[in-house]
C-alpha cells in the first residue's frame, strides 16, 4: 500500500509539472508578445504622436491575420479613438497594469489578456491578445492530466494488487517451507520457478542455507549414533572388566589387573571424547581469530625428526623433502596435529620395511603437504567415507585407533580454507594435505 | 611440601588430597572460591591445584587474578573440566603456570605438581647440572658420563636436559612432549618411548648403573640409584 501511495503521489506530481510547464510556457509567451507591442507603440507615440501612433495600430490590425490582436486607445475620458475593441472594458481600472477579461468581439465571448498604460496627453492604451484558444487548450491540458492520474492511480492500485500477490505467494511459500522445517521436516526446500529473477536467487540462498543446515543436522545425527555405537563398546568392555574382577577375580593381584585394564579402557574412551570435541572445536572456527603465519618448513622438519627414529624402531624408513622458507596462514598447534595424525596413520599401517615420505611444495599459491606410504591404502569406493568421524576401512578394523584421525585432518583443513585428498600411492595411500600459502 | 587444594568436587578433592599426602605433602583443601583465595592469600604454599569452576563467587581465573596482583607467585596449577584450547590460554594468561584437565591420571598431576613446586625454588641461571656421575655443561652444550665425553644429537639434549633438571622426579610422556618439543597434542605412537629408549643407548648402556628409570604407569625418572 505504502508503494501504491508513492506511485500516486509521484504521477500526480508528473501531472502538476506538465501542466505548469506548458500552460505556463504560453502564458509567458503571451506576456512576452504584449510587452513587445506595447513597447512598439510607446515608442511610435513618442516619434509621431497621436496621429503616428494611431497609424500604427490600423496597420498592426491589418496585418494581424490570426485576428488574435487587441488594441484599443481611448482618449482621457475614455471615448474609443482607434482599436478592435467596441469600449473601454469596465474590470479594466486604473490600479494595475495587467487584467484578463471576458470581453464581446464581434458575435461571440471571448477571453482577452490585456496590458493597460497611459500615455502622455491623457490618452490610455490597452494592448493586448484574444487567449481564449489558449484558456482552451489550457483546459485540454488539465483534462488530458486529470484523466492520467485517474489512469495512473488505477494501474498503481491494480500493479500493487498484483505485486503484492506476486510477493505473498513467493513468500508464502518461503513462509510455509520455513514452518515446515522448524516443525522437523528437513527435505523440504523453497521452489525456484527457473525465471532466474530475484526471487529465485532467494529461493537458492535459503535453500543453500536450508542444505548446509541439513547437512550439519546429518553430522549430529551421525556423531551421536557413531558415539552411541563406538562408545557403547569400550564403556561395555571396562564395565564387563569390572563386573568379572568383582565376581570372578582370583586374589588381590588378579583385581587389580583387571581394575587396571578397565582403567586403560576408560582412558580410551576419554581420548575418544577429547578427539571429538577437539573436532567439535575446530569446526566452530572459533580459534581462525589466533591465525598468524606458520613456518612449516620448520614445523615439518620437526614433526620428521619426531616420528623418525619411531619408523626406523618399526624397521620403516622415513624420507623427507621439505625445501625451506615454505609459509601457512594458520595454527600452528592444528597444523602439527594435523600432520601428526597423517604420519602416525602412515607408520601404522606401513609393513615393516616400508618407505615413508614426508613432502612439501607450493603449488600455485596453495602449500601441499605429502605423506605417502606403502601401506594397504584406502580402496576408491571408501575414500570419501575415509574422513568421516568413527570411519574404519577394513584394513584397519584389527589395528588400534578411533577412526578420528583423518576426521580431524579434514575438519583442520576446511578451517583453513585448503582440503585434504586421499590418493593411490600404487601401493599404498598418499595423502595430500594444501593449505592456503603465505608469501 | 605444603599444596592447597582448591576443588568443590568432594570425590575429585578426596583422591587428589589423598594421593598427594600419600606422596608425602602437607595438603590443605578449599571447597570454594572465597576461603581458597583467603588461605592462598594468608599462608605460604609451595603450589596451587585450581579448578576453574568454583562456587562462593569467586572462581578459579578471579582466584587466581587476586593472588597475581598481589604479587603472589606461588605455582598454580589449573585442574579443570574446561578443556578447550581457548579455555587453557585463558589459564595460562591469567597467571597459570600448567593447565590439566578432567579427567586426568593421578601420576601426571603428581608429577606436574611436584615439578612445579620445585621450580618455585629454582636457584636461578645454572651453567651446569650434575646428576651422579653424569655432566651437563650448559654453555658449551657438552655431556659426559663418568668423565666420558657423550654426542648427543640438540633434541637429545634437550631431553637429557630436561630430565636432569626434573631429577629425582616423574616425568611423564605428555610434560616431555609438551617441555622439549613444545606439542600439545597426544600422538597415538609411541614416539616419546622411542626417543627415551635411544637416550638411554647413549647415557645408559655403556655403563653399569641405569639413570633413566621406567616409572610404571606414570613415565620416566632419572635418578642416582634405586631408591
Amino acid at each position: 500500500m505504502i508503494y501504491a501511495a508513492l506511485f500516486g503521489v509521484s504521477a500526480l506530481a508528473l501531472a502538476a509539472f506538465l501542466v505548469w510547464s506548458t500552460a505556463g510556457l504560453l502564458d509567458r509567451e503571451t506576456d512576452a508578445a504584449i510587452n513587445a507591442d506595447s513597447n512598439g507603440l510607446s515608442e511610435r507615440y513618442k516619434l509621431f504622436g497621436l496621429p503616428g501612433l494611431v497609424d500604427t495600430i490600423e496597420q498592426r490590425l491589418a496585418g494581424n491575420v490570426d485576428a488574435d490582436a487587441i488594441y484599443l486607445l481611448v482618449t482621457p475620458d475614455f471615448r474609443p479613438i482607434r482599436g478592435n475593441l467596441l469600449g473601454w472594458p469596465r474590470p479594466v481600472t486604473m490600479e494595475s497594469d495587467w487584467f484578463e477579461v471576458p470581453v464581446e468581439r464581434g458575435k461571440r465571448r471571448t477571453l482577452v489578456r490585456l496590458h493597460h498604460f497611459d500615455l502622455t496627453g491623457g490618452f490610455h492604451l490597452l494592448v493586448g491578445r484574444d487567449v481564449q484558444v489558449r484558456a482552451e487548450l489550457r483546459r485540454v491540458i488539465y483534462d488530458a492530466m486529470v484523466w492520467a492520474a485517474v489512469i495512473a492511480a488505477m494501474l498503481g492500485l491494480v500493479g500493487a494488487w498484483a505485486v503484492r500477490g506476486l510477493f505473498r505467494r513467493t513468500l508464502a511459500d518461503v513462509a510455509a517451507t520455513a514452518s515446515a522445517i522448524s516443525a522437523g521436516d528437513l527435505t523440504r526446500r523453497v521452489r525456484v520457478t527457473g525465471d532466474g529473477d530475484e526471487f529465485d536467487l532467494l529461493a537458492e540462498t535459503i535453500n543453500d542455507m536450508l542444505e548446509r543446515i541439513a547437512r550439519l543436522m546429518d553430522g549430529v545425527r551421525q556423531v551421536s549414533n557413531a558415539i552411541a555405537h563406538d562408545l557403547r563398546t569400550p564403556i561395555a568392555r571396562a564395565r564387563i572388566r569390572l563386573e568379572d574382577a568383582a565376581s570372578h577375580a582370583q586374589g588381590e593381584a588378579g583385581l587389580r589387573a583387571a581394575i587396571e585394564r578397565a582403567q586403560a579402557d576408560l582412558d580410551g574412551i576419554v581420548a575418544i571424547f577429547q578427539a571429538l570435541l577437539r573436532i567439535a572445536e575446530i569446526e566452530a572456527g572459533a580459534r581462525r581469530s589466533a591465525f598468524a603465519a606458520v613456518d612449516i618448513s620448520a614445523l615439518l622438519h620437526d614433526l620428521a625428526e619426531l616420528y623418525e627414529a619411531v619408523a626406523e624402531d618399526a624397521g620403516q624408513s622415513m624420507v623427507t623433502d621439505i625445501p625451506p622458507g615454505l609459509f601457512a596462514y594458520g595454527d600452528r598447534e592444528m597444523i602439527q596435529q594435523a600432520v601428526a595424525n597423517l604420519l602416525d596413520n602412515a607408520l601404522k599401517f606401513s609393513p615393516t620395511g616400508g618407505n615413508i615420505r614426508l613432502a612439501a611444495s607450493t603449488v600455485t599459491n596453495r602449500l601441499e603437504i605429502i605423506v605417502a606410504d606403502a601401506g594397504p591404502g584406502i580402496p576408491t569406493a571408501e575414500r570419501g567415507q575415509a574422513v568421516e568421524r568413527f570411519f574404519r576401512g577394513e584394513q584397519a578394523r584389527s589395528t588400534p585407533g578411533s577412526g578420528l584421525g583423518l576426521a580431524l585432518v579434514q575438519a583442520v583443513a576446511v578451517l583453513h580454507g585448503g582440503s585434504l585428498a586421499l590418493e593411490d600411492n600404487a601401493p599404498g595411500l598418499r595423502a595430500v594435505l594444501r593449505l592456503p600459502a603465505v608469501g | 611440601m605444603r599444596i592447597l587444594v582448591v576443588e568443590d568436587d568432594k570425590d575429585v578433592a578426596n583422591f587428589v588430597v589423598k594421593g598427594l599426602k600419600e606422596a608425602g605433602h602437607v595438603v590443605e583443601h578449599s571447597n570454594n572460591g572465597r576461603d581458597g583465595l583467603f588461605m592462598a592469600a594468608s599462608e605460604a604454599f609451595d603450589a596451587i591445584v585450581l579448578d576453574r569452576m568454583l562456587p562462593g563467587g569467586v572462581d578459579g581465573l578471579r582466584l587466581l587474578e587476586t593472588l597475581r596482583s598481589q604479587n603472589n607467585n606461588t605455582p598454580v596449577l589449573f585442574l579443570s573440566a574446561m578443556a578447550q584450547v581457548d579455555d587453557r590460554v585463558r589459564g595460562l594468561k591469567a597467571g597459570g603456570d600448567d593447565y590439566m584437565t578432567k579427567p586426568f591420571a593421578f601420576a601426571e598431576l603428581l608429577a606436574r605438581v611436584e615439578a612445579l613446586a620445585r621450580r618455585g625454588k629454582g636457584d636461578g641461571p645454572q651453567t651446569k647440572v650434575v646428576v651422579a656421575d653424569l655432566e651437563m655443561d650448559l654453555l658449551s652444550r657438552g655431556v659426559r658420563r663418568a668423565g666420558q665425553k657423550i654426542d648427543l644429537q640438540p633434541r637429545e639434549f634437550r631431553l637429557l636436559e630436561f630430565l636432569m633438571r626434573h631429577a629425582g622426579q616423574v616425568v611423564t610422556r605428555t610434560m616431555l612432549l609438551e617441555g622439549v618439543w613444545d606439542y600439545h597434542f597426544d600422538p597415538q605412537t609411541n614416539v616419546i618411548d622411542v626417543h627415551v629408549s635411544r637416550l638411554r643407548q647413549k647415557i645408559d648402556k655403556p655403563f653399569a648403573t641405569p639413570l633413566i628409570h621406567t616409572v610404571r604407569n606414570a613415565g620416566y625418572m632419572l635418578r642416582p640409584e634405586a631408591p
